[in-house]
């Protein structure tokens, strides 16, 4: 790793296993200047809240912050469609001048009449901030004046990283909770926390947990409804897979109603088998424990033979994996090992010293850890590390496919759902598809003289 | 379709609101205008999640890496200003990255606040942070003002402040400046190659070409090879004429070229389609004597031959298109010229000139045309105005394909953002050759749909 030119304020968020204790800076401010690929505050909270399809999402700032949030999740829904839709206060120079709330107020007024929405949220940008909008207020009057329950997120985008944006969403969904009317819910009943429907995915977790005769109160949020949200605290267990995001709105839950937290991932065979039996086994029933053993063992017995045929072409080749969350990158590194691939580089944008003690624990000797890393490191530490495979979000597509390498999407661009077994095949089939593609044998022609390769090969060809 | 189930066919007026906007923030445009300087890393003075948006969008409309660092705002920047913030990112950028500039742009955060990016350059420049022959140009592009497009122009009219000079009082006779206004990479090199098919030497700013439709080599480079360089830009105060594309993107640096180092200034409309294109050659000929290859007439040739060959099928056939001005004046130029007949135009951009300049190109033959431009011409009201009244053809970004879907419209991406197609950061629409391609993806479009829907007995080989 000595051959990558590294920023004297990121080695400390740089740690290869084996070579030096355990010690991993995280959970810092990006140094200014560099290329990171991190968001903000709003981004945060707008991700989390995004997937409540019955909800409005009203975004009060300048064009921008609206823009660049339509429709970018892919977080399906099974009914409205409302949050794909970009509402936007749209201020101009005058509106930062005199101030922007007589603006929110007129455009609540006009979009609540029109679409009825179960609720709203209306999230801060930076400008708001700074010019000081009474948002609070204004969402008070708009909820008296109209019954619709107008939140306000207090998503200012400089107020810190992305994962503040999170407690951002946290504080607003809490606002729901409780609300609603519990009765008649099960005692094997659950929430699911920290999934967002990409893809489908929270259906087939959600019908996983059906099949084992347990209730799913409110899908929070994939495939999320504000009447849901608001009568969650009836349930028994709070299961949180995407932890940055949930594990505070849980803990309020936990705090208020005490509703127990169970950590869970829905990647790979093992982490999602673990899933269904963790909370199989809190909820303490005889016949959902039967339920969930038939379940894993049906859906395990179907998967696996599927996957050899993937696992033969992919042994021995090696990954890099790159995440929001360093919780996700766990499973991924265990699903990777069930292809028999072998993961190199370890990183995300967000994880905690926790996470990343979790992660290295995982890791072969030799495997870069990175915390908050940029495109040049980056790409540094995948030629260094001879990658097969990049798994990561849109920012980083391109640099794995410049570098003549594989890359799979584990964030918004997803377009196939990864989550529980049949995601597992899904994965695999991903990984395969790019990994053993043949353009990259192609673009490997281009590393030296392309001309003189490609005769070279030409030759090969004639002789054999 | 569910998703777009709310629109209804009453234009309901807005007073406070924009739905799906035909536009976004001037930060980006500024950002991709950067990226047309050779070895330049954009920098973005605000919160990490601007410029987080701004390399997300601009990655995946033009499938490749988009470099560009940030100042990492926090809550004390926002009250003590961001001048530690910069300082620190300048320091940074220039012993990590290496670039030869840095194109600093604000956003709506740094530009309320008010910091001084100049005044600050100054002092990383003289705390040692800017190493020799390296610099540091800026523009300002608070996201509450304008659009995408004037972040664009702001950044090119920098390039011309901060490089610009002029060496002697003779001006180059052979050597003109070309502002290509924001299209593809492919249109810029297809811009290029008209410009040297005059037997002229053009300084093209900026110049993605090269820059955003790298090829793959299986090398990470962080600064490909395409690009205006330093030296070219300062050499633009020589040349002896700039022809700027597109008012909005590329007005204002050649009318600062033209204050600053007396270089002529012709501004005309992007040369996209037949009648904006013959402007084009025609101005080039001003500065190279009046000589038009045989060879750019008969690529002119070859696009009439193609319209006249299909334009059965052009005629009288109803557009809605919505984007960029300086797009839509030349688009609906060339759809005129189809015998089309453009109906909604609509762009998020504000500015009354707009209005003039399409209202030029329609004439008094086309009627009854709905255009619009601010805050409320957005997707929405484009959509409305479907309902009521439907149209043959979209024109327009990838935002256009609910409309597209929900009343059975084809659609032609066109524009920016395209999040969802290929080929358009490589294939120009500028240019008679750009035209042609215009005009097969029209013809594609149509005559898909006639094969598509034609009953049995009237389905036929030959069209």
């Amino acid at each position: 790793m000595t051959t990558t030119d590294i920023l004297e304020g990121r080695k400390a968020h740089i740690h290869e296993k084996g070579a030096v204790p355990f010690n991993i800076a995280c959970e810092k401010q990006s140094v200014a200047g560099s290329v990171s690929q991190r968001a903000c505050v709003f981004c945060g909270s707008r991700v989390v809240l995004y997937p409540i399809a019955d909800a409005l999402h009203v975004i009060h700032g300048p064009i921008g912050c609206a823009a660049y949030t339509w429709d970018i999740r892919g977080a399906w829904s099974s009914g409205p469609q409302l949050h794909r839709m970009s509402f936007s206060t749209d201020l101009q120079e005058k509106d930062v001048i005199y101030g922007g709330e007589k603006k929110l107020y007129q455009a609540l007024v006009e979009l609540i009449e029109h679409y009825r929405p179960k609720a709203a949220f209306i999230y801060s940008t930076c400008i708001v901030g700074l010019i000081g909008d009474d948002v609070e207020a204004i969402c008070r009057r708009i909820s008296a004046e109209t019954g619709v329950e107008t939140i306000p997120v207090h998503s200012e985008g400089f107020k810190g990283s992305k994962k503040d944006g999170y407690s951002a969403a946290c504080n607003a969904l809490n606002q729901l909770v409780g609300t609603g009317d519990t009765n008649g819910i099960s005692p094997l009943s659950i929430n699911i926390l920290g999934d967002f429907n990409i893809a489908g995915e929270t259906w087939v977790i959600k019908d996983y947990y059906e099949r084992m005769g347990v209730e799913v109160v409110a899908t929070i949020t994939g495939d999320g409804r504000v009447d849901d949200i608001r009568r969650c605290h009836g349930a028994a267990l709070n299961v949180v897979q995407c932890s940055g995001s949930m594990t505070q709105l849980a803990t309020m839950m936990k705090e208020k109603y005490g509703i127990p937290i169970i950590r869970a991932s829905y990647f790979g065979i093992e982490d999602m088998s673990k899933a269904l039996y963790d909370v199989a086994e809190y909820l303490n029933d005889k016949t959902v424990m039967r339920n969930t053993q038939n379940l894993v063992r049906d859906e395990v017995s179907k998967l696996v033979p599927q996957l050899r045929k993937y696992k033969k072409d992919l042994k021995g080749k090696r990954a890099a994996v790159y995440t929001g969350g360093a919780f996700k990158a766990l499973s991924m590194i265990r699903s990777l090992r069930t292809l028999g691939m072998k993961t190199v580089i370890a990183g995300s944008q967000t994880g905690n010293q926790q996470d990343y003690a979790r992660l290295q624990e995982l890791s072969d000797e030799g495997t870069i850890i990175l915390d908050d890393t940029n495109p040049l490191e980056l790409a540094k530490f995948l030629e260094e590390k001879k990658a097969d495979l990049l798994i990561g979000g849109v920012k980083e597509r391109p640099i794995a496919y410049k570098l003549g390498l594989g890359f799979c999407d584990h964030n918004h661009e997803r377009k196939i759902g990864l989550a529980g077994f049949e995601g597992m095949l899904n994965f695999a089939k991903e990984v395969h598809g790019t990994v053993t593609s043949p353009v990259w044998k192609l673009a490997a022609l281009h590393r030296k003289d392309v001309w003189s390769a490609t005769s070279r090969q030409h030759r090969q060809g004639d002789e054999s | 379709m569910a998703l777009l189930r709310h629109t209804t066919d009453d234009v309901v007026e807005r007073q406070a609101l924009t739905v799906n906007p035909a536009k976004t923030c001037q930060p980006i445009g500024a950002m991709y205008a950067a990226l047309g300087i050779n070895r330049c890393l954009p920098h973005s003075h605000g919160s990490q999640g601007c410029c987080s948006y701004h390399r997300s969008t601009l990655s995946r409309h033009y499938k490749e890496p988009a470099m560009a660092a940030t100042s990492s705002f926090t809550e004390g920047s926002s009250v003590f200003g961001g001048q530690a913030n910069l300082l620190q990112a300048l320091n940074t950028i220039f012993s990590v990255y290496d670039p030869d500039v840095v194109a600093v742009h604000t956003t709506c955060l740094s530009e309320t606040i008010g910091d001084d990016i100049p005044q600050i350059a100054d002092a990383a420049v003289a705390k040692g942070f800017v190493p020799e022959g390296k610099c540091v140009i800026h523009c300002n592009t608070p996201s509450y003002v304008g659009s995408h497009t004037t972040g664009f122009a702001n950044m090119t009219k920098a390039m011309v402040d901060y490089f610009s000079t002029s060496t002697s009082e003779d001006k180059i006779a052979d050597q003109i400046n070309i502002i290509p206004g924001w299209v593809e990479p492919a249109d810029m090199g297809e811009i290029k190659r008209l410009v040297k098919m005059m037997s002229l030497k053009g300084i093209t700013f900026p110049d993605t070409s090269g820059v955003l439709d790298a090829p793959l080599t299986a090398e990470y480079n962080m600064y490909p090879k395409g690009g205006a360089t330093i030296e070219q830009l300062e050499a633009t105060g020589d040349s002896a004429g700039t022809i700027a594309l597109g008012p909005i993107c590329s007005g204002p640096a050649a009318e600062a070229l033209q204050n600053k180092c007396q270089v002529p200034q012709n501004t005309l409309p992007l040369p996209i389609g037949l009648r904006a294109t013959d402007m084009f050659i025609q101005t080039l000929r001003k500065y190279n004597g009046g000589n038009v290859p045989a060879e750019i007439t008969a690529e002119r040739g070859r696009l009439v031959d193609l319209v006249s060959d299909m334009s059965q099928y052009f005629y009288g056939k109803t557009v809605a298109l919505w984007g960029d001005p300086d797009q839509l004046v030349s688009l609906t130029q060339f759809l005129v010229d189809l015998d089309m007949r453009p109906k909604y135009i609509i762009t998020g951009t504000p500015g009354k000139a707009f209005l003039r300049r399409i209202g030029e190109v329609l004439g008094d033959g086309v009627k009854d045309v709905i255009v619009k431009q601010g805050a409320q011409a957005d997707m929405l009201y484009i959509h409305q105005l479907i309902k009521r009244e439907r149209v043959d053809l979209l024109i327009g970004n990838t935002y256009g394909k609910y409309i597209s879907r929900d009343e059975d419209i084809p659609l032609i991406r066109h524009g920016f953002p395209i999040l969802d197609r290929i080929g358009h950061q490589y294939f120009p629409t500028a240019g008679y050759r750009g035209a042609m391609r215009l005009c097969e993806k029209i013809l594609d479009a149509f005559l898909d749909r006639q094969d598509r829907d034609a009953p049995e007995e009237s389905f036929e080989l030959t069209m």
